[in-house]
Parts: structure tokens; sequence; C-alpha cells
């Protein structure tokens, strides 16, 4: 391979990867997007990242990087002459990862539990917690965009490629689970329509109707080896 | 005037990364020693989301977490060693080490050591995995920040290196053990060996005596039961 060749492993309804593709669309690098079959993983994604098997990995040249955020701040300085993603201030970049990380480790859980748990206490504090979760970022982002439509600002970066990944899920999650996530939010749900109609995002944001579909399976997949 | 304050805990191994990048950077801190059974009214205010410790104070403005609290240390302050490499490869490979570090060893180290029994037999199990990974990465490496000096990796897994001895003699765990893990064994005492780390290792006679008092409180927990 050419030590300039860009590949990334993937797929359409995943929201790290779509990340990944996000970040490589404002940096208007070229890729070959590498999709992978549901249910089984390519050799070369063993290969490129066998510490966790898992999409995205952004294969550069000979480097294999994984890790949708590391990937993305990846992007962000190799090709560091195109628009910025992260901020370039060092407090507002550590706001921004302090978010970021927020929305892995604390937000995507719970609202993944929602669909995920079976009814009653587990689902309701998956809910909640998910509620809670968005009412923080609805907060961070009237403290990080500065006025501007993103939490970039004018223009979008980190924290919004970071909860933008589930902006579909999102929706998703409302319509199979029944609940209001980022409807209650109104400068959420303003950002949501912002990011979706951007020119970075809107080509490779996969439709609803299709993670929809997406959703169903994955659900009841999931249930049903619960429960052996 | 720039101002810089540390809320941590003495013990605590995510408390310590960030002494020692600010010890790394020659950066003057005031630190402020939390109790997390009473936790001030500042730490709380500082970190509202987490509620935990460290939180760096730089200028007024707090940041929490500490690899994220360490990337801003290595942003901020030009002067002393680089915590991160310049090649943005480089870079990309330190984040993901510490990040495994943090979602992988540690939490399964951690349990291997308090929860006994099947749990405790499989926490181990991951344990090892995941210290595979390590070692095969610090082969033929000094440190996990390169030949010349510590980085990111290094600090992240400061805790694997130094605690793994009184771990070992006190509650019979060995996680570095030199027949399974000789490349990671290396690391650990030429990490341990820099004047710089056992200069800024909590005492050890302390730790010795709050592991005991840790695990009596254990046992009797679990006898009460």
């Amino acid at each position: 391979m050419a030590s300039d060749e860009v590949k990334l492993l993937g797929a359409w309804p995943s929201p790290y990867v779509l990340r990944a593709r996000i970040a490589l669309n404002i940096k208007r690098v070229n890729y070959e997007f590498l999709e992978e079959k549901f249910g089984t993983k390519s050799d070369l994604l063993l290969k490129s990242n066998p510490v966790h098997k898992k999409i995205p990995v952004l294969i550069h040249g000979e480097n294999p990087i994984a890790e949708s955020l590391i990937i993305v701040q990846y992007i962000d300085e190799f090709w560091a002459s195109g628009p910025q993603i992260l901020p370039s201030d060092p407090y507002n970049r550590a706001v921004a990862r302090f978010w970021a990380a927020y929305i892995d480790d604390k937000w995507y859980p719970n609202a993944r539990a929602i669909l995920m748990a079976d009814e009653g206490e587990a689902k309701k504090a998956a809910l909640q917690g998910a509620i809670e979760g968005l009412n923080l970022l609805e907060d961070a982002f009237l403290k990080c965009s500065n006025g501007g439509k993103f939490f970039g600002g004018d223009k979008i970066g980190y924290l919004d490629i970071a909860l933008g990944g589930f902006l579909g899920w999102i929706r998703v999650i409302e319509r199979m689970g029944d609940v209001t996530l980022i409807g209650n939010c109104p400068n959420l749900l303003k950002w949501g329509e912002n990011f979706a109609g951007d020119d970075s995002v809107k080509d490779v944001l996969p439709e609803t109707e299709k993670l929809f579909e997406v959703a169903k399976f994955i659900v009841a997949k999931t249930k049903a080896s619960a429960k052996h | 005037m720039a101002e810089v304050k540390l809320f941590g805990v003495w013990d605590s191994p995510f408390s310590k990364r960030v002494e020692l990048a600010l010890k790394l950077k020659g950066v003057k801190y005031e630190y402020i020693e939390e109790d997390l059974k009473n936790k001030s009214p500042l730490l709380l205010n500082y970190n509202p989301v987490h509620k935990k410790v460290p939180v760096l104070l730089h200028n007024g403005k707090p940041i929490s977490e500490s690899l994220i609290i360490l990337e801003y240390i290595d942003d901020t302050w030009q002067q002393g060693p680089p915590i991160l490499p310049k090649d943005p490869y480089l870079r990309s490979k330190a984040r993901f080490w510490a990040k495994f570090v943090d979602d992988k060893c540690i939490p399964a180290m951690w349990k291997a050591c308090w929860q006994k029994g099947e749990e405790g037999e499989k926490a181990m199990e991951e344990a090892n995995d995941a210290l595979e990974f390590l070692e095969n990465e610090i082969k033929g490496k000094r440190f996990f920040g390169g030949d010349d000096s510590i980085g990111l990796v290094d600090i992240a897994a400061d805790v694997i290196a130094c605690r793994n001895g009184i771990i070992a003699e006190l509650m019979g765990v060995q996680f570095l053990r030199k027949d399974k893990f000789p490349n990671l064994c290396k690391w650990a005492d030429e990490y341990c060996n820099c004047s710089f780390v056992k200069e800024n290792q909590p005492p050890n006679q302390k730790l010795i005596h709050h592991y005991k008092a840790l695990i009596q409180a254990s046992t009797s927990s679990k006898s009460t039961k």
C-alpha cells in the first residue's frame, strides 16, 4: 500500500464509524471505505485491531489507528492544515475531551440500556440517566458554542462529532423506546438539525428509517442471546 | 498570576498521575488533600459531574479526568520533557495504550485483588490477557514513551509498576510475574528506579498500613454477612 493511502474499516450503522467519516470529510481526505459484514470480522480487521477487534479502524499507509475519538484526533493532527477539529485553546480542548469521554463512558451506556434492559427499574434508571446526560450536554452546548450553531462555534468540532455520531441512534431510541430524549432539549434539537445538514455530515449520516430496521434486528438478537 | 491547584487523594493512582506530570514539567502547584468520605464543597463545585479526584485548577478553571488533565498539562507547559510525542501516529498509539490501561488493565486488576472466588478468578484471567498486550507493546523499548524518557502510558501505568510489590506481599496477588511478563517486569524495574518516580511515590509504610486496613475492613465486612 502506498504510504499515503487511507482506508477506513467500518459499517454504515456504527456511530463510531460515522465520527471517523465526518472527520475525514472535514479535512477533505480521500479514503476507501471498507464495509465489514455484520456478524463477521474480516482478516484485515483482526490484523489491524488485534486488541479490541472492533470498528472503526483507520489504516493510513501501514499504520492502523483504532478507537473512534483517537482516530478523530489523529485526523485532526495529521491533516493539520485543514479546518481545525479540536479547539486551539488548551482549556477548551480539555472541555471538549471531557464531554466526549462523558458521552462514551456515561451517557451511551444509559441510552443503550433504554432499548436493551428489561421493563421496570433498570429501564427507568437508564432513561433518567440518559435524559440527565442530555441536559448536561444542553448546558455544555450553551457554554461551548459561544453563540454559534455548533459546540465548536461556527463550524463543527470535536464535541459535535462525538455527540453527532449518535444523532441517528438518538432518534431511533426515541422511536423504539417511545421516549423523549433530545426532544426536551431545545438547543440540542436545533443543533441536531444544523449538524445533520452540514456538508461534512449529510452524505454519510445514515437514514433514520434504515437505522431503525438495524436497531430492531440488533435488539431482538441481543435479547434472544441474553436469555440463553 | 498563574495559579495551579491540584485536588487529590494521597493513595489515588489517578491523582498520582497528575502529580507526576506537574513535577515532570516543573510546574509549581498547591496540593489539596481531599477526604473522599467528606468531599469538599470546592471539589463538588469544580467537578459536579463525576465528583471525583483528581481535579486540576488552573487560573480558576477546573479540569477533570486524569488522562485529559495530562494532555492539558502537556499542551499548556512547554518546558520539561514532552508527555506525548510530536508525531501524530505515535500520539495516537500513546492515547490508545493509556486508554487501554484505564479500560482493560486497572479495572480487571482491581477486581482480581478484591473479589474472591469465581469472579476474582475470571478477573485475574482478564488482567493477564490485558497485561499480555502490554507485554508485547513494551518489547524492545525502555519505556512506553520511548528510550529516553517516560511518557503518557508510563505515567498511566505507574500504579501497575509501583504497587506490584505491595499487592503481591500483602494480598498474595502477583501480577507482574517474570515467567509470564519478562518485558513488563523489566519496564517496571526501570520505571520504578527512575529517581523522579521514586521521589514522588506515597511513603511505603503509609501505603502498607493503608492496604492492611483495607484488607481487614474487607474481610470483616464479608464475615458479618
